[in-house]
């Protein structure tokens, strides 16, 4: 471990640092624009000069790997000229537009101008000026401003995988571009924007919208896919004006995917804002006392077992305790969280969970995809498979549809057979997932959501079991989900009580007439046809696919619009707060259900959100411990059954449009448009 | 990319494959890199790709390349952009370029600037409207001891004037070949005037 001298101070940092991270251990801030402590190194701004004794230059600290004795100084005279030198040198070229620039007020180079800018220029020639470029409905670029630290480059090639963007021509003439005027191809182009120090990379939906000074920040939880990730909403007045991630090292670093970030232009459209009933065969505004009338009169007297509760993907955690109180109270064994159909039981925590952690997965030295294309399906997990797949020594096996998940995959099959040629150590991949010290599996949520499920969950159990996936410290044995609702309702018990029908039977159950009324908690991706025969209360926040056919709709808050608790795909419950209030009527959902129960009879005496929060912590305790995965105990799960001859299938067949919020957003479907239709299918002249 | 392609220039094009020929050559190229080291052809790719295409690259032919060699398209782009000897837009087949560094300029580069412009009738950096001909100035074509210089394709005429230069562009005009090198008469880089050393032998 070296030893340097920082500023008259020793200081012993881990072999391998270089002189930069070497001083921000010792506490000293080294001014940077090209530097990323996630990406590889560039060194090519050069702010970040220090002074090294003995070296007959200043030295871009980024670049130069600390050595034993080194003698350090960040503050002398000598770093404070090459540093005004170099900051003169990249102002030369860059615009002065701060003012309506929209990095102003949260831009390195404007910072750091102040700390090391010149007060006045001696530039006097042309400055240069860049031709904007087209790179798709997320990304706004002011090339002008560009000062080529190539962060973007570095981040879609080493994190994305997607290699679009590059450098051409050289020189002065030198021009970061993806040449071709098209849309980039990455689920995590986004993030491109927060790494560009100044203002070349904007965000297109946020451009020109607002200043950053203006906006209320309020850390919450994303929703957009089961992972959890930590974001950042930023509201002006009523109204969200952008989403940033937040660092969260052991679920999203400091990355989220497009969706997250730039669905939230479906909050403004489609909103359920009011309470509306059913009169005459048409949808009518009421109040919250008619609808609860209406509500009272079809249900006070409706038997339990007449009735169904479905809940959605996007409903928190602190709305399924009042389902699931309610429901009781009103002897309502029809009951589910699963509106996909999952096979899953639901009786052992760990069947469901994904065990490994997402930041367990950089450990692991085997991965097997059953079933799921992690690229859609959970972006963030699949950038951490390919953070591991970059350290070395990690293999991918796939059993199901092909696609290019910007790692190295070997393809092994695609259907149920292949699974169980592995189950019963008939397949070659077995001799490696032998030989793997931590192996890990994932299945996908689309690959138990089938006729055959639960025999392949059987399956999955099987190959945990035979392949040492799960060791004292270490279970390999994933469950991907899409929906970030799923795990604590499956926590929380939301399943089909003792005789009780799951979905389709409730369906069934609805088309024989047996079931008369059916409480959709936001669940939209439902065959909702078949629901005609019953009388349908909707709950939810978008007029998506349900609300139409409703007989009762109940405006609900979406995500940004609560407090409430969210329980990620490894199990850690997380706290979203509120940003802005809901629309017009709507109201929180557990409030809405806590008002329902008064107006049936059949009062849920839950009456703070604190009071919700304490009954959750009684029926699973661990819910109650904030950012904490705790590891589920390992059980026999699955049912040794048929397996059907289809092939696995992603639940996910258009990223950009997997829930009411982003079918919403304009923004989501113009990069369906834009970005995945070309990929499927050849444009034509028709399409935009 | 200009939409004004002259006649005989080549087209931009929706689809690119090496010829046969080409492609022999290129099985030759591949086999002097390692296996995991292909995106090192490049450069000699691209060259004949362009030489193929009539002197440019469209964009269809830098992906062709790009798959062959099993690397990112834009990495293609990249390097097809650095180098001023690769053209990514429509240009004439004849390619002409003027030295215009120092020691070219201070033995007369103007000059033949001049007399390329009167002759071919283009501004430097223009293609002649019948598509024959790329007017472009150049860096140093390390052929300083014979400045001024001109390249054209695939030769050097050195030793310029006025003059030589109109003499040798409307050989070209003509589909002439012009003897390449030094326009003077002397030989290679000898001394302009004469000999100047070992002029008697030794006694």
């Amino acid at each position: 471990m070296p030893k340097l001298v920082i500023d008259g101070e020793e200081i012993e940092v881990p072999a391998g640092y270089t002189v930069f991270q070497a001083c921000e251990l010792a506490g000293k801030e080294i001014p940077h624009f090209c530097y990323h402590p996630r990406l590889n190194i560039a060194g090519n701004c050069r702010m970040c000069l220090v002074e090294i004794e003995k070296s007959p230059k200043p030295v871009a600290s980024c670049a130069m790997p600390a050595a034993d004795g080194m003698v350090v100084h960040t503050d002398s005279p000598l770093v404070h000229k090459a540093r005004k030198g170099v900051l003169e040198f990249l102002l030369v070229n860059h615009p002065l537009d701060c003012p309506i620039c929209d990095q102003g007020g949260e831009c390195d180079l404007q910072d750091l101008t102040l700390f090391y800018g010149p007060d006045h220029s001696r530039f006097r020639e042309n400055k240069r000026a860049v031709t904007d470029k087209y790179l798709g409905p997320l990304l706004a670029t002011h090339m002008t401003r560009c000062i080529h630290c190539t962060r973007c480059i570095r981040f879609l090639t080493e994190i994305a995988g997607v290699p679009e963007l590059g450098g051409c021509w050289r020189g002065e003439h030198m021009e970061i571009t993806n040449y071709i005027e098209q849309a980039l191809h990455s689920e995590l182009q986004g993030n491109i924007i927060d790494l560009c120090p100044v203002g070349a990379l904007n965000s297109k939906p946020y451009q020109y919208r607002a200043r950053t000074w203006e906006l209320r920040k309020t850390e919450s939880v994303d929703v957009m896919d089961a992972v959890g990730s930590n974001i950042r909403v930023d509201a002006r007045g009523n109204e969200v004006m952008r989403i940033l991630p937040r660092l969260h090292e052991d679920v999203n670093e400091e990355w989220i995917s497009d969706k997250s970030r730039f669905a939230y232009d479906g909050l403004k459209y489609r909103r359920l804002d009011v309470p509306m009933v059913r009169r005459d065969g048409r949808l009518v505004e009421a109040s919250w006392r008619e609808a609860f009338r209406s509500l009272a009169d079809r249900m006070a007297a409706l038997p339990g077992e007449r009735m169904a509760f479905v809940v959605g993907d996007l409903v928190d955690a602190e709305s399924m305790v009042l389902v699931r109180e309610l429901a009781e109270r009103l002897g309502c064994p029809h009951l589910d969280c699963r509106q996909d159909g999952a096979r899953i039981e639901g009786r052992v925590r760990a069947e469901y969970l994904f065990n490994t952690t997402i930041a367990g997965i950089e450990r692991a030295d085997f991965c097997l995809l059953v079933g799921t294309n992690p690229r859609w399906e959970a972006p963030l997990v699949n950038a951490r498979l390919r953070k591991r797949w970059r350290m070395g020594g990690f293999r991918v096996a796939r059993v199901g549809a092909l696609f290019d998940l910007t790692y190295p995959v070997e393809d092994i099959g695609e259907g149920p057979e292949t699974l169980r040629a592995v189950a019963e150590g008939k397949h070659e991949i077995c001799e490696a997932l032998e030989r793997a010290e931590r192996p890990m599996l994932v299945l996908g949520a689309g690959a138990v959501a089938r006729e055959d499920g639960a025999a392949v969950l059987a399956l999955a159990h099987r190959i945990a079991e035979r392949f040492g996936l799960v060791q004292e410290d270490w279970n390999g044995y994933n469950l991907l989900h899409t929906a970030a609702g799923r795990v604590a309702g499956l926590d929380l018990g939301l399943l089909p009580g003792e005789g009780g029908r799951d979905l389709a039977g409730i369906l069934e159950g609805v088309e024989a007439g047996e079931i008369e009324l059916v409480w959709l908690l936001g669940a939209d991706e439902i065959d909702v046809s078949r629901l005609t025969n019953a009388f349908v209360v909707y709950q939810g926040h978008h007029g998506d696919r349900a609300a139409p056919i409703a007989d009762l709709i109940l405006p609900g808050a979406a995500y940004t619009e609560k407090n409430a608790t969210w329980v990620n795909l490894e199990g850690r419950p997380q706290h979203g707060r509120l940003a802005v209030f809901p629309p017009g009527e709507a109201r929180e959902d557990w409030k809405i259900l806590r008002a329902a129960s008064e107006a049936i009879g059949r009062t849920v005496p839950l009456d703070t959100i604190f009071a919700v929060r304490a009954r959750m912590a009684e029926l699973a305790p661990h819910l109650a411990r904030i950012d904490t995965v705790t590891p589920a105990e390992w059980g026999k799960f699955g049912k040794r059954g048929r397996l059907a001859k289809a092939p696995f299938a992603s639940p996910v067949e258009d990223f950009y449009l997997t829930n009411p919020i982003a079918r919403a957003s304009e923004v989501m479907r113009q990069c369906s448009r834009e970005i995945l239709r070309p990929l499927t299918e050849k444009a034509t002249g028709t399409h935009g | 990319m200009s939409d004004s392609v002259g006649e005989g220039m080549a087209p931009d094009v929706e689809t690119f494959a090496f010829s046969e020929e080409n492609r022999a050559r290129i099985r030759d190229i591949l086999a002097r890199y390692p296996e995991d080291r292909r995106a090192s052809a490049v450069l000699p790719l691209l060259h004949l790709a362009q030489e193929q295409h009539g002197g440019w690259l469209p964009r269809a032919a830098l992906d062709h390349v790009a798959e062959l060699l099993g690397m990112p398209r834009i990495n293609v782009y990249e390097v097809a952009t650095f180098y001023d000897m690769f053209n990514t837009e429509p240009v004439g087949r004849v390619q002409v370029r003027v030295c215009t560094t120092t020691p070219c300029w201070l033995c007369g580069s103007d000059e033949v600037v001049r007399a390329c412009k009167e002759v071919l009738g283009v501004e430097i950096g223009e293609t002649t409207p019948d598509g024959r001909f790329y007017l472009r100035e150049f860096e140093c074509l390390g052929a300083c001891a014979n400045a001024p210089v001109l390249w054209v394709d695939e030769d050097y005429y050195e030793d310029l004037d006025y003059e030589r230069t109109r003499a040798v562009l409307e050989a070209l005009q003509r589909g002439e070949r012009p003897k390449p090198g030094p326009q003077s008469g002397r030989k290679g880089s000898m001394p302009a005037g004469g000999k100047t050393t070992l002029l008697f032998e030794e006694k």
